[in-house]
Order: structure tokens, then sequence, then C-alpha cells
């Protein structure tokens, strides 16, 4: 028993926090605070998953949070230039832009002037006290929703979690430009990024929203755990993208709930993996009205000796309702992927439509893919199919394409970027289409920091 | 005089074998090309004439066990396909490749820029790039619309083996291996391929064309005909040689080459 618990990584944090509850609720708002205590007895009989745990074949969450990694619990302001430590620019996007230091919200004087009216960007421990009526309706209660697997890192969060981001779109709004949200990692010793982003989106309003994450200081090692809630009333539609470019040190869990309850709604979920450490995302859907539709996208590039686990679960609990998925990756090097995709087609949930499929190319001979696509129909009179596939590059393109005086490195870039140009498609900003092309076609050929060093204006972008 | 006479050798091919997996293909080839001449290989199906086309453009599927080829003095066989293409060698694929999601405008200037780059040149400007692919698009009547569609993908056959042309009349190789060229299209596709076949030819460059059938020479006129069987060239002569073979088969040949090898 007691050898268990020291293989248990949650105990070194529940230490933390029985030495910093004090702190961390002295900082802290009712709203989340209420959190903190059920989470706590939760978490004391609970354990991470582990190698063997069932949906985490491939990846190790009790060893990714094992290491002694700090919490920033008493709120200690680094102090960064953050003009200087990074720069992003979409070109021909001008996005609402806020920036999450670590885990702590950054507010700008350019954000807060070019709010469209019914449109809320800010800290979400700020939003905790300023509206805790709405905050406290939605924060935790999306994802302890029944039917989604509410996860045990997400009860860690609950516990350790100050800040993060609350976006709130009122009825109807539909503000024209994305809001983008730059989480940038900076510290000088071993650091547990805790952040939660809770986006609301309520009725027929509409909302385009880049979620960034960026290695500032590389050398350090950093975890992520994020929890991202995301609620759609009726009709409301949102379309989230989710860009990592993280440094080989970081490792990331991100948990992703989203819900529809509401008929007619939609969502779009892209993730880009551009560089991601050691990564594992929970991305889960759950749509219980009528007429709402899923569309979940992703694309992930793998290299050297990163990890990189994504697994979905869209759930179908009312009829009519479509969803699609594509995840493509590409795996080179002594690299890893891992897809775990699951569509449940709950009893009643006719006339559903779902898709899944997985495309992998392994551009090295060490590389390797995991891949599971699963689906549970407990309906009639549905359309569902997935599929799964994972191959090598077309050595007769490649050498078509030598054939013709191209080098064989730059050939190789040219048919992974075309592999994965119907992912980047699917992104509906014209702006961050073109980015992405250019991202990608960058990373493959090699160069370092791709999103990070571009040249630009500096943070206070219009 | 040795001088003059190694300038117009411009392929010289000497007992080349090779192999795809443990299959001897080619068992000794021997072949000289020299500038302005416009060479046919000939032969019936399964005799090596793709393979040695392959094998001359580098395809890593073959293994060259024996031999050697030299373009222009260059030892082909030491240089990487990429390479071969830079020092001047083309090959017209009889079956074109289809590369979803690379178009051809970006197919093109990563060719021709890459050329550019192993002589020792700056990138083609994008308005050069594009005038160049107008010149030679009218070579083989290539429509312009085709440009921004992926490389060969949704291409009708004729529009696949313009495109080959296309792309050698673009990169102005000194030595082209048309593989099959005609197979695969109607009359008007034929005299149109030729046609393009016939504006590049110069002085200095040279031709191979592999085919089947007659048919294709009667538009591209060879100066030399060879018959390739077993992996070997058995029999070279001159443009009668392949109107000779139109009115009686192979099987003369191939009897001729078997009683002997009894």
């Amino acid at each position: 028993m007691a050898a268990q618990k020291e293989d248990n990584a949650l105990t070194q944090y529940l230490q933390l926090y029985d030495t910093e509850a004090a702190e961390i609720s002295a900082r802290s708002c009712p709203v989340l605070e209420k959190l903190r205590k059920p989470a706590l007895k939760r978490l004391r009989t609970a354990a991470l998953p582990h190698k063997g745990t069932p949906g985490y074949e491939k990846t190790d969450i009790n060893a990714m949070f094992a290491p002694d990694y700090g919490v920033n619990t008493r709120r200690m302001a680094w102090d960064v230039d953050l003009a200087a430590s990074f720069r992003c620019d979409v070109p021909n996007v001008s996005t609402l832009l806020a920036v999450v230091a670590n885990d702590i919200f950054r507010p700008t004087a350019t954000l807060e002037n070019n709010l469209p009216q019914g449109v809320t960007v800010c800290s979400l421990d700020t939003a905790a006290r300023k509206y805790p009526e709405l905050v406290g309706r939605y924060l935790d209660s999306i994802a302890a929703e029944p039917r989604f697997r509410h996860t045990v890192a997400t009860d860690l969060n609950n516990l350790l979690m100050q800040d993060g981001v609350f976006i709130h779109v009122a009825p109807g709004v539909r503000p024209e430009r994305p809001i983008q949200i730059v989480n940038i990692l900076n510290a000088t010793v071993p650091l547990m990024a805790v952040r939660r982003v809770l986006v609301v989106v309520e009725d027929n309003a509409a909302a385009d929203i880049l979620l960034c994450d960026h290695t500032a200081r590389p050398g350090t090692d950093y975890l992520i755990n994020q929890v991202t809630e995301v609620y759609l009333g009726r009709g409301a539609s949102a379309n989230l993208y989710d860009i990592q470019e993280a440094d080989a040190g970081t490792s990331r869990l991100a948990e992703n709930y989203i819900y529809m309850p509401h008929e007619g709604a939609s969502v779009a979920f892209h993730s880009f993996g551009l560089r991601c450490g050691n990564s594992r995302s929970n991305i889960q859907v759950v749509m219980t009205a009528p007429h709402c539709t899923t569309d979940l996208g992703g694309m992930v590039i793998c290299t050297d000796e990163e990890r990189t686990d994504i697994a979905s679960r869209v759930t179908h609990a009312a009829p009519h309702c479509d969803s699609d998925q594509m995840f493509k990756y590409v795996v080179d090097d002594d690299a890893r992927g891992a897809f775990e995709g699951a569509i449940v087609v709950e009893h009643g949930a006719h006339h559903t439509r779902a898709y899944q499929n997985n495309r992998n190319l392994l551009a090295s001979e060490k590389a390797r893919m995991h891949t599971r696509p699963q689906l549970e129909i407990y309906c009639d009179d549905v359309s569902c199919s997935h599929g799964a596939a994972t191959g090598q590059l077309d050595a007769r393109a490649l050498f078509y394409m030598r054939s013709r005086g191209i080098p064989e490195s730059q050939a190789r870039t040219m048919l992974i970027q075309a592999f994965m140009m119907d992912v980047v498609d699917k992104i509906s900003l014209d702006g961050l289409n073109s980015r992405m092309r250019h991202l990608v076609e960058r990373r493959l050929s090699g160069e370092s920091a791709t999103c990070a060093g571009c040249n630009t204006e500096n943070l206070n972008c219009k | 005089m040795k001088e003059t006479e190694d300038k117009e050798i411009l392929l010289q091919v000497k007992n080349l074998h090779a192999r795809v997996e443990d299959k001897e293909i080619l068992k000794g080839i021997d072949l000289t090309v020299r500038r302005g001449e416009v060479h046919a290989i000939m032969g019936p199906n399964g005799s090596g004439k793709s393979t040695l086309s392959a094998v001359l453009a580098g395809d890593p599927r073959f293994t060259v066990t024996e031999g050697s080829a030299a373009l222009h003095g260059a030892n082909l066989l030491e240089l990487s396909p990429e390479d071969r293409s830079h020092e001047g060698l083309f090959l017209s694929f009889q079956y074109p490749v289809e590369i979803p999601g690379v178009s051809m405008v970006n197919f093109m200037r990563a060719a021709v820029n890459a050329k550019r780059k192993y002589f020792g040149q700056e990138p083609m400007s994008a308005g050069d790039f594009l005038k160049l692919m107008r010149t030679k698009r009218e070579v083989v009547e290539l429509d312009n619309k085709l440009a921004s569609r992926s490389v060969n993908e949704g291409f009708s056959g004729g529009e696949k083996k313009r495109n080959e042309i296309f792309q050698m009349a673009v990169l102005e190789p000194c030595l082209s291996i048309l593989d099959e060229t005609d197979s695969g299209l109607d009359i008007d596709a034929l005299r149109i391929v030729a046609s393009g076949v016939n504006k590049l030819k110069t002085p200095e460059n040279a031709t191979i064309v592999i085919t089947h059938y007659q048919r294709l020479l009667d538009y591209i006129k060879p100066d030399v005909v060879h018959i390739l069987y077993k992996g070997r060239i058995v029999y070279t002569g001159g443009p009668e040689l392949a109107l000779e073979l139109e009115e009686k088969g192979y099987d003369w040949i191939k009897e001729q080459v078997d009683a002997k090898e009894l």
C-alpha cells in the first residue's frame, strides 16, 4: 500500500495543496474555491492513468506528472518582456489577442479597447469575481455532465487552478475578428502550468477562437495541465483552433469538454500539433439536442523523440446530429504517435451521421503509430463509418519528383505537406490557412522555432 | 581528333546489367547515342525496355550489378536521380505518377529552381517563371487550367503524356528517353505529342524512343533502331528495321536469338 502511494504522482500535488491551501484560498474567490473540496475528496483515493489503464496504452499520465514540478500557488508574477519573448502574427488576420503567461492572464489595454459589444475575453479569476453567477453556472458543471468522462486530471485542475481564460459571447453576437489566446511558457525552474479555459457561446452567437501554446524559454521542463470547457447555446457556433508549438521538454495534458445541449449548435475543433514534446489531448464532445454538428480535425507532426497522443470521443445523444473527424499524423525519426477515437451513438439518436478517419504517414523505419478507431452504436437507422490507415511515402511519387530534379529531402517535404493539406484546408479563416501552410513548410524543412520568431510586429498588434 | 569524337557521343552504355530483387533483367546492354540522333528501342513485352529507361534515370527499385553508363562523360550510375536530371537526362514516364496535393506550378517551380541551384544560379523570379510556363505550354498545347491542378491528378491519358513533354520542354534536357509515350494515346494526342518532341529537337540533344509499335515512328523519325530482347540489344539497324518489325512481328528475332542460346 505504502509503495503504491509513493508511485502515485498525485501524492506530491496533494501534499502541496495541504501546505498551500490557505495561500491559495487567500488569493482565490468563492466560485473557484467551491471546486476544490469535492475535488480533493475524490483525489485522495484516485490515481492518474498509467501504463495499462484502458485508453492510455501509449501515454503514461502518472509518469508525465511524476517529476517535481513547481506550482505557482502564490501567484508570483514573472517579470518577462512579453513582446520580446514572443512574437506572433497571422498575416491578414487581425485578432483580438490575449496572453496567458504560464497560467496567469495578462490583460492588455489593446484587447479591452477592441472588444466588441457583447464579447468578454478576460482572466478567469476576474470573471469569477465579477460575474460569479455566470461563471459558477458553467465552470466544471460542463465537465461534470454525466456523459463526459470527468478525468482525474480535471479534478487536479479543479484543486490547483487559480486562473485562465473566460470567453463569453452574448446571444446573437458574432464578432468578425477571431479571438486569439497565446499561452506562453516561460520559467527558470520546472513548472506546472494549471490553466482553465471556459468558453460560453450563447444562443445564435458565434466565435472563432485560436488557442496557441508556445514554449518561450526552452531548456526548462514544463507541464501543462489544461482543462477547456466549451458550452454552445441554441444555434450557436464555434471554431476552435488548438495550435501547439512546444519544446521537447514540455509535456501537456489537455482535457477538452465540448457540450451542445441545445438544438442547431455547431462546433469545429482543429488540433494542430506542430511540435508537441510529450502531449496527450482528450477531446470529448457531447450533443444532446437535435441538428447539432461536430467537425474535428487534427494534424500532427511528430519528429525526434516526441510523443503525441490524441483521444477523441464524440457522443450522439440526440437524433439528426452530424459528426466528422479527420486526424492525420506524420511520424518521423524515433517519434511515437497515437490516436484513439470513439463515436458513441446512444439509444434514440436515430438519423445520426458520424464519420471518423485517421490517416498516418510513417516517414522513418523507427517511427511508430498506434491507432484505434471505435464505434459504439446503440441505435438503428444511423450512418456511421470509421477508418484508419498507416503507410509510408509513395515511393513512385518520390522517384518521379527526383527524376525532375527535385532533391529527395524537398520532395519528401512536398509529399508530406500534400498529405496534410486537406486538414489544413478545413481551416475557414483565410489568413490562418495560408499561415498554417507556411508553418508546416518551415516545420518540415527542419527550421527551429516555427511560430515564435516570426518577423512581425509585437504583441500589441491591432 | 579524339576530342571531337568524345564530344559527339552523348550517352555511352557498356555491358549494363541490372536486377530487381533477385531477377536479372538487363543482361549486358551496349548502346551509344550521339548528339543530334534519335534512337528507337523496340522489342516484345518483358524484354527490359522500361527497365533500361528506369535504370538510366536512377530508379531505386533496380540494382545495377555490372557495367557503366556515361552521359557526356559524367558517370551516371554514381549520380542521384535528381543530379542525373540536372546533368540533362529526362525520362518521360510510361505511367506518369499522380501526386495529389502538389500543384503543377509548385512542382515545376521546385524542379526549375533545383536545377538553377545546381548550377549556382539564383531562383527564377515569379514573373520569369510564369512566362516560361506560358511559352512551354504552347509546345504541347497544354491547357492553362492544368497548371493549378495537382500533378497528373484527374488528367486524361493524353493530358498526362502532353504534361510529360511539357516538363521536358521546360527542363531542356540533352537526352530524353520517351518510355512508351504513345501508349494510351489517340491519334490526335499522338500527333501533338510527337510534334512537341520534334519541336524540341536540336543538333545538340538526342532522344531515345521506346515503343512497341511503328506507329509513333511515323511521326518521330529515328536514325537508329535497336531491338531489345531478353535484356540485350540483339539487333541494330536503320529506320527500315522498324517497318520490317511492323510487317513480320518479333517472332523471327526471337527464333534467331533463342536458336543461338541453344
